[in-house]
This record gives C-alpha cells, sequence and structure tokens, in this order.
C-alpha cells in the first residue's frame, strides 16, 4: 500500500474546475480521509464538511466518481478499484465553495412536508403504546433511520427536472410520521405532500433507493403516500 | 449553478427499467395512430384492406411487427412491475421483475421469430 492515489477535486464555486493531486494510499482508507489529508497537508484552502466521521451526522456526503456517497464510511478500496478517484460536491444543491453545498433547501423542503412530529398528549398523559407488530410502526422502523445526508436528493433526476420537487428525503420523512399514530397532522401532512411537487411527480426510478448509504427505501415512502393519499380521496368520496 | 449527474449517477437496474420502459411506451404510443390506420382501411372495402395486408408481408414490415412485439412485451412486464411497486405490499425494487421483463421479451421475440419463420 505504498503507491498513490490520483485524486481529482471540485475547486472553486459555480465557475470552477477539478484540481489533481497525490495523496499516500494507506489501508483502510476511507474518502474522507482522503479530503482530510489534502486538506492538512497540502492545500488548506480546501472547504469540506464532516462532523462525527461515523455515519452519524450526515454532513460528509459527497459525490465520488459520479455517485453520491457519505465519504467517512466508504472505503478507498471500494470505489478507485484503479487509484483514481474524482471527488465533487453533491448535485442539485447550490455549490458554496469547492466540496460545500448550501443545504437550505433540502431542510427547507422537510419542513414544507410537515416533516415535524406534533403530539396531541402533554407529559403529564401516560406513555402511548405503539405495538412493535402494528403494520404502522413496522413502515416507520423502515424509515426512521435516516440521518439526513441528501445523498439521495442529490441523486434524483425529478430534482434536477423539477426543482421544486420535495424530494425523496423529505417525503421518507413524512410516510414515517403520518404513519405514527401519536402524531395529529396526518391530513395537513397528506395535503402537503400531493401533487406536481410532491409524490405524485416521482417517476420510480429509485436512484434514492440504491443510493441511500443506510439502505433505506425512499421509493417505498413515496409509493406507500400515493396509496394513502388516494385511499383518503375515496373514502371522502364515498 | 448546481452540478447536474451524468449517467454513473444513473447506472443501476432499475434506472435502466424506468428508460426501458419510457422508450418503449413513447415508440408503442407513435404507432397507435399507425395501428388505427391500417385497421381503418376496412372501412374503404375489402380490396383496400387486402392491399394494406399484402404490404405488410414485406419482409422488412414484419422485421419492425417482431420489434413492437418485443416492446410490447418489455412495456406489459415493466408496468406489472411498477403496479407491484406501487400497489403491493412493498418489499424491494423488484429487480427479479427488470430481469424477467427483458427474458420474457427475449423469449416472446424469439417465439414470434420463429413462428415468423415458419
Amino acid at each position: 500500500m505504498t503507491s498513490n492515489l490520483k485524486v481529482k477535486v471540485w475547486r472553486g464555486r459555480e465557475e470552477g474546475d477539478f484540481a489533481t493531486y497525490e495523496v499516500p494510499r494507506l489501508e483502510s482508507q476511507t474518502v474522507l480521509d482522503v479530503v482530510t489529508y489534502i486538506q492538512r497537508r497540502v492545500d488548506p484552502s480546501l472547504s469540506y464538511r464532516y462532523a462525527c466521521r461515523v455515519g452519524m451526522c450526515g454532513s460528509c456526503a459527497m459525490t465520488v466518481n459520479g455517485v453520491a456517497r457519505w465519504t467517512c464510511r466508504t472505503h478507498v478500496s471500494k470505489v478507485a478499484k484503479d487509484g483514481r478517484l474524482e471527488i465533487a460536491p453533491l448535485s442539485n444543491l447550490p455549490v458554496v465553495k469547492d466540496l460545500v453545498t448550501d443545504m437550505s433547501e433540502f431542510f427547507d423542503k422537510w419542513a414544507r412536508a410537515l416533516g415535524r412530529f406534533k403530539g396531541g398528549t402533554s407529559r403529564k398523559d401516560d406513555f402511548a403504546r405503539v405495538k412493535p407488530e402494528s403494520l404502522e410502526r413496522r413502515a416507520v422502523d423502515a424509515g426512521i433511520e435516516c440521518i439526513g445526508c441528501g445523498a439521495c436528493y442529490a441523486s434524483c433526476d425529478v430534482v434536477s427536472w423539477r426543482p421544486e420537487y420535495l424530494g425523496p428525503a423529505a417525503l421518507n420523512r413524512a410516510w414515517t410520521l403520518v404513519n405514527d399514530v401519536r402524531d395529529t397532522q396526518r391530513q395537513e401532512r397528506l395535503g402537503a405532500v400531493a401533487g406536481d411537487a410532491g409524490c405524485h411527480a416521482c417517476h420510480t426510478l429509485a436512484t434514492c433507493t440504491e443510493r441511500c448509504p443506510k439502505q433505506l427505501a425512499p421509493t417505498a415512502g413515496i409509493a406507500g403516500l400515493k396509496r394513502l393519499l388516494a385511499r383518503t380521496k375515496l373514502e371522502a368520496e364515498a | 449553478m448546481r452540478r447536474v449527474n451524468d449517467l454513473r449517477a444513473r447506472n443501476h437496474p432499475a434506472w435502466w427499467a424506468f428508460l426501458m420502459h419510457r422508450l418503449s411506451g413513447l415508440v408503442l404510443a407513435l404507432f397507435l395512430p399507425l395501428h388505427f390506420w391500417a385497421l381503418g382501411q376496412a372501412l374503404h372495402g375489402e380490396a383496400a384492406l387486402d392491399g394494406f395486408l399484402k404490404f405488410a408481408d414485406h419482409s422488412l414490415v414484419k422485421f419492425g411487427e417482431w420489434g413492437l412485439v418485443v416492446l410490447l412485451a418489455l412495456h406489459l412486464t415493466g408496468g406489472l412491475r411498477l403496479l407491484l411497486i406501487e400497489f403491493g405490499p412493498w418489499s424491494g425494487l423488484r429487480k427479479n421483475w427488470i430481469a424477467g421483463s427483458v427474458g420474457l421479451a427475449a423469449a416472446t421475440g424469439m417465439a414470434f421469430a420463429l413462428a415468423l419463420i415458419g
């Protein structure tokens, strides 16, 4: 493991270009290790974002060899078969500088999908009892581990084609909340995620599900929202 | 300016299944008016329809027909997969259905080609 990696890194903002760096290849090296090496040893002006380094915080996602990935848990051995890496900021988001994107609209869309829990009880009430084997609870379990890294959002073609589209992460969040039996905003939330900017815009390309580093399936949640909306509409008309 | 994904981001089975479904759907939609026009020839009497059917016996038209049958098989099975994802109790991207639809379309194409030769 003494050879060097050839690493192309996006430098600049809207205008910019790839700069090439030589980075020593180490055992068990992650892509985040590579970026950190460049910033610490070669060019301290390189901007990037990370926090936990263990796949919990969701802040280090970048485009690695054309694919959105969490860099802290992406081993170089997995993605740089020929010793080459191309590291760019996430797609579909404005670039602040180098590898840092502005995530505001990503999280604003969570708010637009009513991604916040609102309960109807106070601390004086007893605990809610939700059966672990109930359909709703299992649907929540399947989608709840999202760390908000934005890999799905950056990979989604529908977000590129239709910038107002809420995107897979916000819709996945909405899906977990409509299945939370304690939540009191189900109807409002279903209204917020319907229509051309919501779940009905999804073309089931499933790139979100392919790219989610937590192996969640936003495609499933979006299909679930479509079904639930159809059922709600039919019941309202019956 | 935002970066836009290239084929590297899209290179996975479900995306190719989407493209296959969309393109086969477009070609089949373009064919439909031609299909109705051909049927409409019967309105002008037996001779008009027979004239068209004779034209349809040309090998190039037969080849086109073979292509349409393959596209129809692809679109049909791809559509069933989408319906399962949208309406079924969900458990995955059903990539086996992608393989199945390509396999079924290939089998249908070969069966149709055999029928043409025979």
